[in-house]
């Protein structure tokens, strides 16, 4: 593991991921390997979907457990704009962020400062009460029960996605983009001010942080990118309907930040392997599929309690500093020290 | 009139259902500060051994009306007992002293665990409680006509209710469990065992939400594999309602809950039940954010 810097190991990461296609069409696996991109793409969408929650469970400590909400406005928007008003799908991906965005404000507002479990409880309440909207049709707009179907195909530069493969490689540079500037976020006055509220609420507001601003911008954060993830799927698809956007697609997402390790970047890519990843291999199970899987998260929770990859706590390189120090403190600086 | 008593009585027998799920959910995180998300599937679970009692055991050959139902509360509420003992013992023990939230995805792993247990064994296809075990009656009290079932269930959800409150406030168990959910440590320095206070809670509350189970199966006849799901989230919101970890606010919420929901169906409209539920839920979290019964909780330094 340390044979890389920290930075290096993703792009190893990433460059191994991105030669997958290719070589499974060259070891002749069935279909060109349509099946097993088929899941790195679903495993791609649920990444960039925890990483976004991430954001609100993970450095802000938020119970969020209504994040599928987000997702199904952005894919929504998504739909309708490329449908109804004929707009390029991949150009409602902004338009989609910020519809997300604003309904996460609207909704987040009056119950940001709700303790823990009554917000988890709220927000299992918001992802329900949209899927009854979606479902009988409001405003004319969503198609009820059925959905929206006809999106049209991708574009990029006049090049139209059409496999498996295409999408792969659009879901996964978006998802490399989000580590990127999800690791940015982390170290950011922004991220370690989330850090700092779900350390110590009394003590964040004693340093002068506005707690419930800040946890409003967290949502808003986080919905924006699920609002965006939501294109994807509008484009992966090229059908959205109420049943995609479920309770259990909450839950899932919540067990992938908090198995995988909550606040560690690594942790929910890892998570988001493990715990996609094992539904398809499972499949040969067929029945007892979800029976396994719900037996492996219970097992996985016991064995590793404090998440698979945990959070490693920030640390500050003290080496460079001079002056006096306690002894134990600085390496050339303390000596002078009492 | 007459149709508001008809949703009122029937969103009562539903709200005592709701009241007698939610419980399983407060005493748990009274004393663990635990969502139970398996609960909803031990609810389940009570419908599919009730089911099972009925029909594979032939239980209402033997004997009929309330001697049966009174005989399948028993032997469902005993066997989801059992069920929530080694529940905790596996999936919750060992994570006591770990995160909080480790604890509510082992919990969520237990869930899809139990519903897909439930699905192997008993199939996708909803199952039909046989017909006449209880009389269908219709009673008129008032000059309202009320099925004789749902005033049997929601009298019944009460008696429940009222043993347990008898329990905790007048036994010295009771006192116990009180005391372990006030303060682990305090309780155990006092000689209380812990560990035992917890296991009985964890067969006191899927023993209840069993009895939820089989009122469910005779009161709409129709039991599915993933209903846990749809009753435990109503259940759990209603506790939150009330004010979580407070016994008397669950029986209160649940009640409430479903004569709101019952006649929110019955005057705006049955497509939007749920939604009606859960918008009640925030609007009252919006004012009174600990619930309805709940204390106010300071923040402490």
């Amino acid at each position: 593991m340390s044979l890389l810097s920290p930075p290096l190991r993703w792009l190893a990461f990433f460059a191994c991921l991105a030669a997958t296609p290719p070589l499974l069409r060259l070891f002749g696996v069935d279909g060109g390997g349509a099946v097993q991109i088929g899941a790195l793409n679903d495993i791609g969408i649920y990444l960039i979907l925890a990483l976004s929650l991430n954001i609100i469970l993970g450095y802000a400590g938020l119970f969020h457990m209504g994040h599928t909400a987000f997702f199904a406005v952005g894919a929504y928007a998504s739909a309708i704009l490329n449908t109804s008003h004929g707009w390029p799908i991949l150009q409602t991906m902004p338009v989609a962020g910020l519809l997300a965005a604003f309904f996460a404000l609207l909704v987040a507002g009056p119950i940001i400062r709700l303790r823990g479990d009554y917000l988890l409880v709220v927000t299992i309440g918001v992802v329900e009460i949209v899927r009854i909207v979606l479902l009988n049709n409001v405003f004319d707009l969503t198609g009820g029960a059925n959905g929206i179907s006809g999106i049209s195909r991708a574009e990029i530069f006049g090049l139209r996605l059409t496999t498996p493969a295409d999408l792969f490689y659009l879901i996964w540079a978006f998802a490399g983009l989000t580590v990127i500037l999800c690791s940015l976020l982390e170290n950011s006055r922004f991220g370690r001010a989330l850090k700092y509220i779900k350390q110590d609420e009394v003590a964040a507001a004693g340093c002068g942080i506005n707690i419930s601003l800040y946890k409003i911008q967290a949502f808003v954060l986080g919905a924006f990118w699920a609002g965006m993830a939501g294109t994807l799927l509008a484009v992966k698809m090229r059908l959205v309907d109420p049943e995609s956007f479920t309770f259990s697609q909450s839950v899932m997402l919540f067990a992938i930040v908090i198995l995988g390790g909550s606040g560690s970047i690594a942790g929910v890519v890892l998570g988001s392997f493990l715990l996609i990843g094992l539904q398809e291999i499972f499949r040969d199970f067929s029945q007892a599929r979800m029976l396994a899987f719900g037996a492996a998260m219970v097992i996985m929770m016991v064995f590793r309690p404090q998440g698979l990859i945990p959070a490693r706590r920030r640390r500050y390189d003290l080496r460079g500093l001079t002056g006096v120090f306690p002894r134990a403190l600085g390496r050339r600086g303390g000596a002078e020290g009492t | 009139m007459q149709e508001f008593l008809q949703q009122l009585t029937n969103g009562l027998a539903v709200g005592g259902i709701y009241a007698l799920i939610a419980l399983g959910y407060t005493m748990v995180y009274g004393v663990l500060k635990l969502i139970n998300f398996a609960h909803g599937e031990l609810f389940a679970l009570g419908a599919y051994l009730g089911f099972t009692l009925l029909v594979t055991l032939g239980l209402s050959d033997f004997m009929g009306g309330v001697g049966v139902v009174f005989l399948l509360l028993i032997f469902a509420m005993g066997l989801v007992a059992i069920a929530g003992y080694f529940l905790e013992r596996v999936a919750y023990r060992p994570l006591r002293q770990s995160n909080r939230l480790a604890a509510v995805v082992s919990a969520l792993g237990a869930s899809i665990f139990f519903q897909n247990a439930m699905m192997l064994v008993y199939g996708t296809k909803a199952l039909v409680y046989p017909g006449g075990i209880l009389p269908s009656v219709v009673v008129s009290v008032l000059g309202v006509e009320i099925p004789l079932i749902r005033i049997l269930i929601f009298a019944s959800s009460v008696l429940l209710m009222c043993l347990l409150f008898w329990f905790i406030h007048h036994t010295r168990t009771g006192a116990a469990v009180r005391a372990v959910s006030l303060d682990q440590g305090a309780a155990r320095l006092m000689g209380i065992n812990v560990n035992r206070i917890i296991s009985l809670i964890f067969l006191i509350g899927p023993a209840l939400g069993a009895a939820a189970g089989v009122m469910v199966g005779l009161l709409y006849g129709q039991i599915r594999y993933d209903m846990g799901v749809g009753y435990g989230l109503k259940a759990f919101t209603a506790a939150i309602l009330g004010g979580i970890g407070n016994i008397p606010g669950a029986m209160a919420g649940g009640i409430l809950l479903g004569v709101i929901e019952a006649l929110g169906a019955a005057y705006i409209s049955i497509a939007w039940k749920d939604a009606i539920a859960f918008f009640t839920l925030i609007l009252i979290l919006i004012f009174r954010p600990t619930g309805l019964l709940g204390e106010r909780v300071a923040d402490k330094v």
